[in-house]
Formats: C-alpha cells, sequence, structure tokens
C-alpha cells in the first residue's frame, strides 16, 4: 500500500534531529509537526517572521497579527521569536535554519525542483521558496509520486520553470524515499510497504540506483 | 521638535502623493498592513502607480481596493495568489507583474534603505529569476546580481508610537514594515496608539523615528485571511 498523506508526514518527521531549526511548507509538510520523534525537541520557523511557531489556537485565542506564512491564524510558544522578513530571510539566505519539507511539482534526477508556476495557468508566485531551497542546510520534499493524471514527477530534468537547481537532498514520495547527491544522482533507500520496485520502476522517469536500506 | 502626527490618513499623505510615483506598502498577506493609509491613496486618486509589496491584498480589501480602481500599473511582488481581480487584470495585460522571492525583496528593501544599491545572492539562481542579471563566483559557489529598492514613498503599518516616530510592531505584523521604513524618500507610518514621549522603552524600540516623517493613529479592521482553529477538548 502506497502511504497516505498522514504516513507520508510520519516518514518525513524521522528527518527532525533533536535542537533542529525547522520550515515546513504548506500542505502535507505542515503535518509533519504532528509527528515529531518522542526525545526530539525542534523549533519551527515561519518565514514572514518567526520563530517558535505553535498550534492553531482555540477560537478565543485568535490574533490577526498572528499567522504563519499560509497566512493561517498560530500561536506562539515559550521561548518564541518575532522579526523582520529581512531577519528572517538572513536566518533562511545565512544557512541557519537545519531543515526545510516542501511539496513539489516535479524533481529531476540532479535533484532541480519545480514547485511555483505552471506557465499558461495562473501563476500565483514563488513566495519564500526559491530563498529556502537556496539557503537552507538540507531539503526535504514531500510529493505523490504521480501526478493526479499519472505522469511521473521524478523526471530525467523538469519541464516546468525551476524553483532551484540541485537543491533537493531527500524525496519522499508515496512510493518510497529517494537520496539525492550532488554529482551521483538519485537512490532508491526505502520502499513503502507493499510496493515493489516494479511499482516504482513504471511510474518514475528519473533513472536512479537501488540501495534499499 | 514635533509636527510628525497628523489629524487622518488623508493629511498625512499631503502634498506626498503623484501619478507615476513608487509605493513600498508594508504587510504580509493582509497582517500589518497599512489599512488606512491605503484607503486614503485610493480616496486620493492618484494612478500608474508602481507598488512594491509583497502580496496584493484580496478582492476588495488592502491593495485590492487599488487593483479595483485600476490605479496601480505595476506590482513588485513575491505572492499574488489571493485575489482574483489581480489575475484578471494580470492576464489581460492591464497589469505589469515582477515576481521577487521574498527573501530578495525583503533584502532589496534593506538594502535599498541602507544606501546599498546592490548585492549578491545564491537565491534563484538557475531559474529565470536569475535571466539577464550578473553571475559572479564566491569561494566556488554561483551568486547573482540583485538591486536595492528605494521608493518615492513608503507607507507602513506599527503597534505603537511615541511623536519622535519610533516605532513598535506587534508579533508576526512586523514582517516587512522595518525595512519599508527605512527605503522610502518619505515614510508614513499608521499606528494603532501615539504615546506620550518617555512610554516607549528606547531599547525596545524596533523603527528608530529618524527613518518615519509622518504619523497617524488609525482604526483597524485586521481582516484575517485563514482562520485556523483548534477545538479545546471536552472535559
Amino acid at each position: 500500500m502506497p502511504w497516505d498523506r498522514n504516513q507520508l508526514a510520519q516518514r518525513a518527521a524521522k528527518e527532525l534531529r533533536d535542537g533542529f531549526y525547522v520550515n515546513l511548507g504548506i500542505g502535507i509538510p505542515t503535518l509533519v509537526a504532528n509527528y515529531i520523534p518522542k526525545g526530539v525537541s525542534i523549533t519551527l520557523q515561519s518565514e514572514n517572521g518567526m520563530l517558535g511557531m505553535g498550534p492553531f489556537p482555540y477560537e478565543d485565542e485568535v490574533d490577526a497579527d498572528l499567522i504563519n506564512a499560509g497566512k493561517q491564524t498560530i500561536t506562539e510558544l515559550l521561548g518564541a521569536s518575532y522579526f523582520s522578513s529581512a531577519d528572517s530571510f538572513g536566518m533562511i539566505r545565512g544557512g541557519h535554519i537545519d531543515l526545510s519539507i516542501l511539496g513539489a511539482m516535479e524533481v529531476s534526477e540532479k535533484g532541480d525542483l519545480a514547485n511555483w508556476m505552471v506557465p499558461g495557468k495562473m501563476v500565483k508566485g514563488m513566495g519564500g521558496a526559491m530563498d529556502l531551497v537556496a539557503g537552507v542546510k538540507r531539503v526535504v520534499v514531500v510529493m505523490d509520486h504521480a501526478s493526479k493524471a499519472g505522469e511521473p514527477k521524478l523526471l530525467k530534468q523538469c519541464a516546468l520553470p525551476l524553483t532551484g537547481k540541485a537543491v533537493v537532498d531527500l524525496v519522499i514520495t508515496n512510493l518510497g524515499v529517494f537520496e539525492v547527491k550532488r554529482g551521483e544522482g538519485m537512490t532508491l533507500i526505502e520502499l513503502a510497504e507493499g510496493v515493489t520496485l516494479d511499482d516504482v520502476k513504471a511510474q518514475t522517469e528519473a533513472s536512479y540506483k537501488v540501495a534499499l536500506t | 521638535m514635533t509636527g510628525k502626527i497628523f489629524k487622518d490618513a488623508r493629511t498625512a499623505l499631503d502634498g506626498l502623493l503623484f501619478d507615476g510615483m513608487t509605493i513600498m506598502a508594508g504587510g504580509f498577506g493582509l497582517c500589518g498592513i497599512p489599512e488606512n493609509l491605503i484607503l486614503a491613496i485610493r480616496d486620493s486618486g492618484v494612478k500608474n502607480l508602481t507598488v512594491i509589496s509583497n502580496n496584493a491584498g484580496v478582492d476588495g480589501f488592502g491593495l485590492g481596493m487599488l487593483l479595483n480602481t485600476r490605479q496601480i500599473k505595476k506590482m513588485i511582488s513575491s505572492y499574488v495568489g489571493e485575489n482574483k481581480e489581480f489575475e484578471r487584470q494580470y492576464l489581460s495585460g492591464e497589469l505589469e507583474l515582477e515576481f521577487n522571492p521574498q527573501g530578495t525583496l525583503a533584502e532589496r528593501c534593506r538594502a535599498g534603505g541602507a544606501g546599498i544599491p546592490g548585492f549578491y545572492t545564491k537565491t534563484g539562481v538557475g531559474t529565470v529569476i536569475a535571466e539577464g542579471k550578473e553571475h559572479k563566483v564566491f569561494g566556488g559557489e554561483t551568486y547573482i546580481l540583485e538591486t536595492g529598492l528605494v521608493a518615492d514613498l513608503s507607507i507602513i503599518k506599527a503597534w505603537k508610537a511615541d511623536p519622535e516616530g519610533n516605532l513598535i510592531y506587534r508579533k508576526t505584523a512586523r514582517n516587512f514594515n522595518p525595512m519599508m521604513a527605512t527605503a522610502g524618500k518619505a515614510t508614513v507610518a499608521e499606528v494603532e496608539e501615539i504615546v506620550p514621549l518617555g512610554r516607549l522603552d528606547a531599547n525596545f524600540v524596533h523603527t528608530p523615528g529618524i527613518f518615519v516623517q509622518r504619523l497617524v493613529q488609525g482604526k483597524f479592521e485586521k481582516r484575517i485571511e485563514q482562520r485556523t482553529v483548534r477545538q479545546r477538548e471536552s472535559a
């Protein structure tokens, strides 16, 4: 059985290490916060200008001045801090954030990422995605293995405009986990329970080695 | 020295507006936006504006109001996905759009305000953002040249001010406001409260008053884009 949204988030949460500063993207990456392993303490960064982001507020705690990068109302945890967007992206671009987990439309076998624009359709903008993939120490992509139309999303080369070139370190899909090493390409290191190598092969265009752990 | 405090948003903008000007507007989404000054700019009828702001408001609120009245000619933003009127004007060619990565946009404002005409960054290397820009290698890594931004006018939102124009922001409503405050040839700040001199602890001032030429106390709707809540566990 391929992993569902929650299992994807649970698998991504295994990439968290104690003491990490982490930026989570919108969608499945946000769910990762629900599966932080026992004994691991992390600090969530929200790129609009906050460290120490907490869960959604109770109805009577909602504060219009306290939102995350997805414009959702949130709360602060003890030890939180607020800062300008320039300081926030100073953290991101200066390599001070340990891990970024985000979604993707396409990933190439060299670790190129496309997740911000589909030409011909409405272009919403890249927001902070280009800064995150260029500056954060480790970039983990969480996505479905194939598009809704069944087209592969792990490609030899991205067809869509790039968010970053050779920036992805790990790809977690509903079928398994791929490691990307600069200059070495992509390696399948894990399969979701019940998924076979042939299942993966049938839905992947990118070339990859297999070294299941 | 007095004279920074104006009685309302309209008079605070008196003599500062002209057609074809460039305006920086603080805020992220609808959080920390200068609601009152945006309304006053709408009512002034000034047009052909270039607006630098991370987002473009929503239909009918924030900068979305200036789109409805077609006062904006060009936006420089990082994300504009919340606005149908924006989409329509952009697709029909009525509105120009320059996308900047969010960190690049923040840094361009910071640089502009600090007298730094350009800086190199890794963000956007190998993407459409890098096309036509100078590339330079530092320590084996490739960077692109981005330029500092300044504006004829910056409109920003803070929580509290004193008569010197010293500002304090609240929570994530700070966002782009501090950098934009530094990068306007004139900066007008709207705040929730103007307190007497001495009532802001100088140790905790976020934006020193030198960057703020005019101040106005506003009334705020503080609309919320995504009201997300959790339920209390029942006892």
